[in-house]
């Protein structure tokens, strides 16, 4: 099996003896950089980076450091597994703490593109490894017999010809002694000898969880602590002229309230002018002795603003100059191979739809918030609810003024994340306003500004044509999207033989960002309904048709970068096939099944959802079946299951009713009234199957959700003859 | 103003704004921080604590009506987290981010404190003003029919909810 990163030579291992008895192995790994980064944040690439700590105490205890920010992927259980495993400790006897934010003692720490497993799995094995490779070595020398007539297990040396025994918490003394391991030299498991890895492990926190006990940003005092609350325009980019703060500041419980001004933007480059959208803003902060006493007089502000450009658009504006652009040439060629427009023109069957996504939100259920104060002297300590410290702690810097390395970030448990932490703004805003009060300050976001501040996922526009021979084979494809630009690489590109990628670009100055299967998200949806309806027309069985395109000739992948491997799709199509009993059962009028795949971050995935439609237009769902192909080697299956779940429901919010509309520059939308997540009266119940493949094992967070919306469309289809080219479904099925 | 009132068994004072809602009080003067702010108008359930047994959205409910009122949140329904609920929540492993798990299990208390066999469609009338963002629902019913004692298995074990 290839492991996606190497050790680099200079990797090495350093024990230390710590106080009380324990042992401290800090080990320094260097990983190659990510194959591919689909979130678009840098991923930190130092001459060293040490990943994890692993602490053995006397009594046999041992602390495993969780490095990544833990926001319900399971990572913080998932990675002291992968240690725990190759250390060879029961994990009963694991304790897992969460690290800071310390590039310099973990390398990267980001929740984000399912990244954490892939990047990780390789050195967090040899980190563990390591370990118990310095424990084998103690108790052979402390028997004085060879390494290779000893063997491990649950966290004790057995010198297998005698039968001695020797726990690792009595060899402490002796391993502090011994050189560390080389990390690129120590054995690795057998895969089929794990114990803990592919088993199913509770999450650690859970008992915290369900006695409540703090753990959130949200949760987070600090002694003199105040409570701040910050409003900013509701139009994007809007300035602060004047606000009322004499009169503030005079209310009850109001310790102080000022207009934050940001430094200027930049005078030359691409942003010349403009304040970044996920930096800090102008607003009004209002600092009080309690939260409640803050929004209490933000009912009170009155503030004059300057609305900026961004005024004048709105979802009308943007639907407006999308129809225009549909009608003109694209503005950019993504890719073209053969000859499409002929391809097209001479088709057998041609087939023409638009597909429209609109802009959804995160919707974290903790609101953004984030805690910070200047120390006396004058560093900055931050704790925070962020998927991305280290970017976090760049922008702090470059804001405030403050050396990286004089800003201290803990963090905290993240109450969701789903890419919207993958910005810091409300950690750059706790962090100013701490300064300028004066005071240490704990800045919490209303749900309304959570709602008004987002970073959305991006709406698109898609403008299919896709041209069939009198076989029914796809020989043509053209996709000119708008806003939403499609990836060179993206299916059925290589696949169809006359095949345009298009875009054309609407300026706007609404915010978006990563949000859980970014791209994929809504592309998924558009490109699979889309190859249903191609395969609608060519009478053909939607799913042997997405088979048959697999299994086609292709054209060779680019050299570089990570190529999407059509043996490893149609293996999960027809797994979702086999498994959802796909064309086995005669399905009464108004029920259908749909099926779609996708690849993305890394894993591929197919989805088959049942789906039945009542007279009226009532949706049901009967089921969701999902088979997916993350590698090798599901590290929780526990937790793989969860995520499955997630990802599917998460599927269904954004189908369902999930939109964000801009009026006048700013967020319709305030709260979850108009904006809904799904409830526990509308899930059906997911089936999920894994196919084992011998490749790299990859994360779960958010391939799983990308073929599930399309899967439901394209069942609606079949129940109803009703194709939906537009989310979210609302009342379109009441039509 | 100020406010006498019991929570999880503890006679309490707090002198509060008389429009400030108990869920403030609860997370910012009485520092119980397990009961949390999801939206601050009812949609969430993130809230939800017991008001003389019965579940309620503490972001609701004022001080100047919790005169004499008794409360239980997430840190008193069990002195060790040996509710069945919380053990239910602990052996099907329901949360993923957590953070609306407070809500929910108290939601589910006030529904088995009525109902000690609820069925699906009860899990559902009591459960739909929960929201979990990371939609763990399959294993919140799980956990709640374990903890009434009519499980045909756990989470853990490999089931996948039965909702349909």
């Amino acid at each position: 099996m290839t492991t996606p990163h190497a050790v680099d030579r200079r990797s090495f291992l350093r024990v230390t003896a710590i106080a009380g008895g324990g042992l401290l192995l800090s080990a320094y790994v260097r990983p190659l950089h990510a194959a591919l980064n689909t979130v678009g944040e840098p991923i930190a690439d130092d001459p060293f980076m040490p990943n994890a700590f692993i602490k053995i105490f006397a009594d046999g205890h041992v602390v495993i450091i969780g490095k990544n920010p833990e926001v319900g992927q399971g990572i913080k259980t998932s990675l002291p597994m992968i240690i725990a495993e190759e250390l060879d400790v029961d994990w009963k006897s694991v304790t897992v703490e969460q690290g800071d934010s310390e590039p310099a003692k973990y390398g990267n720490q980001a929740a984000g593109g399912s990244t954490g497993t892939p990047t990780n799995w390789d050195n967090h094995r040899r980190v563990g490894a390591a370990g118990r490779a310095l424990m084998v070595a103690a108790a052979a020398k402390t028997w004085n017999v060879p390494e290779s007539e000893c063997a491990t297990a649950s966290g004790v040396v057995t010198h297998t010809p005698s039968k001695r025994t020797i726990a690792y918490g009595k060899l402490l003394a002796v391993a502090a002694t011994l050189p560390a391991p080389d990390l690129a030299k120590v054995t690795l498991k057998d895969p089929k000898t794990f114990r803990i890895i592919g088993t199913r492990v509770r999450s650690v926190q859970v008992k915290e969880i369900v006695t409540g006990k703090p753990m959130y940003g949200i949760d987070v005092m600090v002694p003199g602590m105040y409570h701040a609350v910050f409003e900013k325009c509701p139009v994007f980019g809007g300035k602060v002229i004047s606000a009322n703060v004499d009169k503030i500041k005079k209310l009850p419980g109001i310790k102080d309230a000022f207009i934050v001004e940001p430094p200027a933007p930049p005078t030359s480059g691409p942003q010349a002018g403009q304040q970044a959208l996920d930096g800090l803003l102008s607003g009004v902060a209002i600092i009080a002795e309690s939260w409640w006493a803050a929004k209490t007089a933000r009912k009170q502000l009155e503030i004059k603003w300057d609305e900026g450009t961004t005024a004048s658009q709105s979802s009308e504006s943007f639907a407006a100059a999308a129809a225009a652009l549909s009608k003109q040439a694209p503005a950019r060629s993504v890719r073209k191979d053969g000859d499409p427009d002929t391809a097209f023109a001479s088709a057998a069957k041609k087939v023409e739809a638009q597909y429209y996504y609109p802009y959804i939100t995160h919707a974290t259920l903790e609101p953004q918030n984030c805690t910070a104060q200047i120390t006396k002297d004058g560093k900055c300590e931050i704790w925070a609810p962020t998927q991305m410290p280290g970017p976090g702690r760049a922008l702090v810097s470059r804001t405030l003024g403050i050396p990286e390395a004089d800003i201290i970030i803990h963090l905290t448990r993240l109450g969701g994340g789903f890419g919207r932490r993958l910005k810091n703004d409300y950690m750059v805003e706790a962090a100013w306003i701490a300064r300028q009060a004066g005071v240490p300050v704990k800045l919490l976001w209303t749900r309304e500004d959570d709602m008004a501040h987002g970073h959305f996922r991006q709406q698109g526009w898609h403008n299919y044509k896709g041209g069939l021979d009198a076989t029914g084979k796809l020989v043509s494809w053209h996709d000119h999207s708008i806003m939403d630009p499609v990836a060179a690489t993206e299916f059925p590109a290589r696949f169809v033989p006359n095949l345009e990628i298009s875009y054309s670009p609407i300026t706007n100055g609404i915010p978006t960002g990563a949000l859980r299967a970014p791209v994929s998200n809504g592309q998924a949806f558009a490109h699979q309904s889309f190859i249903d309806e191609c395969a609608h027309a060519a009478g053909k069985d939607p799913l042997q048709f997405r088979i048959d395109l697999l299994s086609g000739p292709a054209i060779a992948p680019p050299a570089q970068g990570f190529a999407f491997d059509a043996v490893r799709a149609r293996g999960v199509v027809e797994l979702v096939r086999d498994k959802s009993g796909w064309g086995k059962k005669s399905l009464p009028k108004g029920r259908g099944m749909g099926v779609a795949f996708h690849f993305s971050h890394r894993g591929y995935f197919a989805a088959v959802v049942d789906a039945s439609v009542g007279a009226k237009g009532a949706l049901t769902i009967h089921k969701i079946h999902i088979a997916g192909d993350i590698g090798s080697q599901i590290v929780n299956a526990n937790g793989a299951e969860k995520q499955c779940q997630s990802a599917a429901l998460e599927a269904l919010s954004h189908a369902f009713g999930q939109q964000i509309t801009i009026t006048n520059g700013h967020v319709l939308q305030t709260n979850f009234d108009a904006y809904p997540l799904l409830r526990i009266n509308q899930v059906p119940p997911v089936e999920s199957h894994f196919l084992i493949t011998d490749n790299p094992p990859t994360g779960l967070g958010e391939p799983a959700l990308p073929p599930v919306i399309p899967a439901l469309c394209n069942a609606i289809f079949v129940a109803t003859g009703k194709r939906i080219r537009s989310l979210p479904l609302g009342t379109q099925l009441n039509a | 103003m100020p406010v006498n009132l019991k929570v999880n068994g503890k006679s309490v004072s707090v002198d509060v704004p008389s429009d400030m809602p108990l869920l403030w009080i609860l997370r910012d003067v009485l520092n119980l921080k397990g009961t949390k702010y999801g939206c601050g108008v009812a949609q969430c359930g993130a809230c939800t604590v017991h008001l003389s047994g019965v579940a309620v959205r503490s972001c609701q409910i004022p001080a100047s009506a919790l005169s004499g009122a008794t409360i239980t949140t997430i840190e008193g329904l069990s002195p060790d987290g040996s509710h069945p609920l919380q053990k239910a929540w602990v052996d099907i492993d329901v949360p993923q981010c957590g953070y609306c798990q407070a809500g929910q299990i108290m939601s589910a208390a006030g529904l088995l404190a009525r109902n000690k066999k609820p069925t699906d469609a009860d899990i559902d009338n009591a459960m739909s003003g929960n929201l979990c963002r990371c939609a763990s629902y399959h294993r919140i019913r799980e956990a709640i029919h374990k903890a009434a004692g009519q499980s045909a298995g756990t989470a853990a074990a490999g089931t996948n909810g039965k909702s349909e």
